[in-house]
């Protein structure tokens, strides 16, 4: 499903190179752990995959299902089915968070070619989202992620993931500022998506994530190339050793 | 012969000032009113022969160079049935309607008085009325020399207007000159909008100017939405005054025009009152838009806020300038003024000019400007959804919009506008 080939991006803005030359392959149906210390690239690879104009791509490829898809803004990335999920979701007053998710389910229905949602229709699927991500309907009515906690913030994106049902779900450090109660809500909300069609992208620090989402398969990244890869075993030995060997091993 | 002298040194009348000229003569045997009425215009008009159009050395004028920006009038006026007028901004509205400058008295709400503006020009008592309010009030002079109509509004004291009472201004081409001297009684409560409108394609060059009484205890919005057509010239003037525990709220929507320039004069005499001027300048093309407001606190316990929102695409330029004068007896007054910007394109700018003439020791008194670009990660975070970069601008600019729309008292005017802000964004963003 996602094949990325040699990739090589920098901060477009003072050229500083932060992937270096990256390989990496998932299939439909796997679930890939990006690990790796702070520093390693891990949220610009998710921020390249989804376009973010403030990285410049150098050298390299990224398939998606059969298609290069650096030439495509982020909209039509999304339309075709590529969802990240950030690590710092934005606020942005004045936009109401219902319209937002409408507009959004829609807008990309029209890319796709498919019919828009009517209203009720689109009602029902949130409320339903939204009950089993345990998220106070309320929250739904203030402006988008304005004043939302940081584990409502969250939910609110795995909501998000959940409405628009995406092939390829990027997770960016989607632990960070949880308890372990927010952690197994938006955990399960992740496990209730696995499907053999669906593949996601976990990037995490720390291996207690995936106690929960236990990945199939576990990429360790270090200056900006995938330099190990392995099941969740390889999870479990990072977490006892941190990644103190490994960056001995190749600082040599 | 030293007036004479100064009068050979004046640069030759440019383009569109002789056509203001020559359009006053074949005019105004044909304009309403007394034969007091006459000399007054001929007086306004000898003075703007005098002055010439204002220029950037004028203080009140210096971002808005009517002199240079004014390329051409139309020396035509349009007559009554040739503009067609629009639906009402808010469906179940009142409409009162003035076509090309021809006023209508159908349509007025229970508790809501009209009269033609032309027949009080047969009036002496309306002379002093036309003067101009100082050498800077080059919108007074052109008005007052050609208005032909306008409606006479007066609201009973008490009247609560159920619905909008729209007044709805339509122009076609050419000229029209209309006033609309509009009282509201003790305690009278509503919303009232004014609307600009063009049903022609070719140039208008129209001048609206309104005199507004708030009366004790009166609660009224006062909604100008100026929609006209992108070669038109537009210059207006709210006169408003507010008596005692009063609270207006003068809205201003721009979207449309060619050359706009609104101005506010402003007298806060109620205590108890308070004044809210809320701005919406929705800029796009060539356009120039200017909003001049002269504010004075004149007595103890009044509050003010002045909130513009401007949004400018294009090669756009916009104007805002705003002074608040608190008199020395204005203790206690309360007075905030804001105007914040979303430049859109390189060529785009906005001008902002707040000044503040305090004399009085114990009051609160601030203002504040911003200008910025729509937020890139904003703009990302909606385009990651899947919403089109267009599509995505167009919600983040209103975005910017909204807290201002939202202060509408009157719920339905908020969807209304927020449809003009979506059809103008469409058409130009």
């Amino acid at each position: 499903m996602l094949e990325i080939k040699n990739l090589h991006a920098r901060i477009a803005e003072d050229g500083t190179e932060i992937l270096r030359g990256l390989n990496l392959s998932i299939a439909a149906g796997e679930v890939a752990a990006i690990m790796g210390p702070n520093g390693s690239g891990k949220s610009t690879l998710s921020y390249v995959l989804a376009g973010r104009e403030d990285y410049e791509v150098t050298e390299g490829e990224v398939w998606y299902k059969g298609e290069n898809i650096l030439e495509l803004d982020p909209a039509e990335r999304a339309a075709k089915g590529l969802f990240l999920a950030f690590q710092y979701p934005v606020e942005i007053p004045g936009v109401a968070t219902m319209q937002f998710l409408k507009t959004a389910l829609n807008e990309q229905k029209k890319a796709r070619g498919e019919a828009e949602l009517t209203t009720p229709e689109f009602m029902r699927q949130v409320k339903q989202a939204a009950g089993e991500l345990k998220i106070n309907p309320d929250m739904l009515k203030r402006p988008l992620n304005v004043g939302f906690s940081g584990g409502e913030k969250k939910r609110a994106e795995i909501l998000q993931m959940a409405l628009l049902a995406p092939q390829l779900c990027l997770l960016d450090e989607t632990d960070s500022g949880l308890d372990i109660d927010a952690l197994k809500i938006v955990a399960d909300g992740v496990n209730a998506l696995r499907s053999p069609e669906r593949a996601m992208v976990v990037i995490t620090h720390y291996q207690r994530l995936l106690d929960y989402i236990v990945p199939d398969t576990v990429h360790v990244l270090y200056r900006g190339q995938v330099v190990q890869t392995g099941d969740k075993d390889l999870a479990r030995e990072l977490e006892r050793n941190g990644y103190a060997d490994l960056i001995e091993q190749h600082a040599a | 012969m030293s007036d004479h002298a100064e009068k050979n040194a004046r640069p030759p009348a440019t383009a569109a000032e002789t056509s203001v000229f020559d359009s006053y003569d074949a005019r105004i045997d044909a304009l309403p009113g007394s034969s007091a009425v006459r000399r007054m215009r001929d007086r306004l008009m000898s003075e703007l022969q005098d002055q010439r159009l204002p220029h950037r050395r004028m203080e009140a004028w210096h971002y808005t160079d009517l002199r240079t920006l004014l390329k051409a009038v139309p020396e035509a006026f349009g007559t009554g049935g040739e503009a067609k007028g629009v639906a009402p901004l808010v469906d179940g509205s009142n409409v009162l309607t003035v076509n090309n400058g021809e006023a209508s008295v159908e349509g007025a709400p229970e508790g809501v008085s009209v009269s033609r503006f032309a027949d009080r020009l047969n009036d002496e008592s309306v002379v002093e009325f036309l003067a101009a309010q100082g050498p800077e009030d080059a919108v007074s002079r052109i008005n007052g020399a050609f208005v032909s109509d306008g409606l006479v509004v007066d609201v009973a004291p008490g009247t609560v207007l159920d619905a909008p009472l729209e007044i709805q201004a339509v122009h076609s081409t050419g000229q029209a000159h209309t006033r609309f001297p509009v009282t509201i009684g003790k305690g009278a409560k509503g919303s009232i909008v004014e609307r600009q409108c063009a049903s022609g394609e070719g140039a208008a060059f129209t001048s609206s100017i309104t005199d507004l009484t708030v009366g004790d205890d009166a609660e009224i919005d006062w909604i100008i939405l100026q929609e006209q057509g992108d070669a038109d010239t537009h210059l207006a003037r709210v006169n408003l005054r507010l008596g005692a525990n009063a609270k207006l709220m003068l809205y201003v929507v721009n979207a449309g025009g060619k050359l706009v320039r609104q101005e506010v004069r402003a007298v806060v005499e109620g205590e108890g009152s308070d004044f809210k001027l809320r701005g919406i300048n929705l800029l796009g093309g060539e356009s120039h838009t200017d909003v001049t407001m002269v504010l004075d606190h004149t007595v103890p316990s009044t509050t003010s806020t002045e909130v513009l929102r401007n949004v400018v695409f294009g090669k756009a330029h916009g104007v805002f300038q705003g002074q608040i004068r608190v008199a020395q007896a204005a203790q206690q007054t309360d007075a905030q003024m804001a105007c914040n910007t979303l430049l859109l394109s390189d060529d785009a700018d906005f001008s902002a000019k707040p000044e503040l003439e305090i004399f009085a020791d114990d009051v609160q008194c601030g203002h504040g400007a911003t200008v910025a670009d729509i937020d890139k990660n904003h703009l990302f975070y909606l385009m990651s959804r899947g919403i089109p970069a267009a599509r995505a601008r167009g919600m983040l600019v209103y975005a910017f919009l909204a807290e201002v729309v939202e202060e509408l008292d009157d719920e339905r005017l908020v969807p209304a506008l927020e449809s003009v802000i979506a059809e103008w964004l469409r058409a130009n963003g």
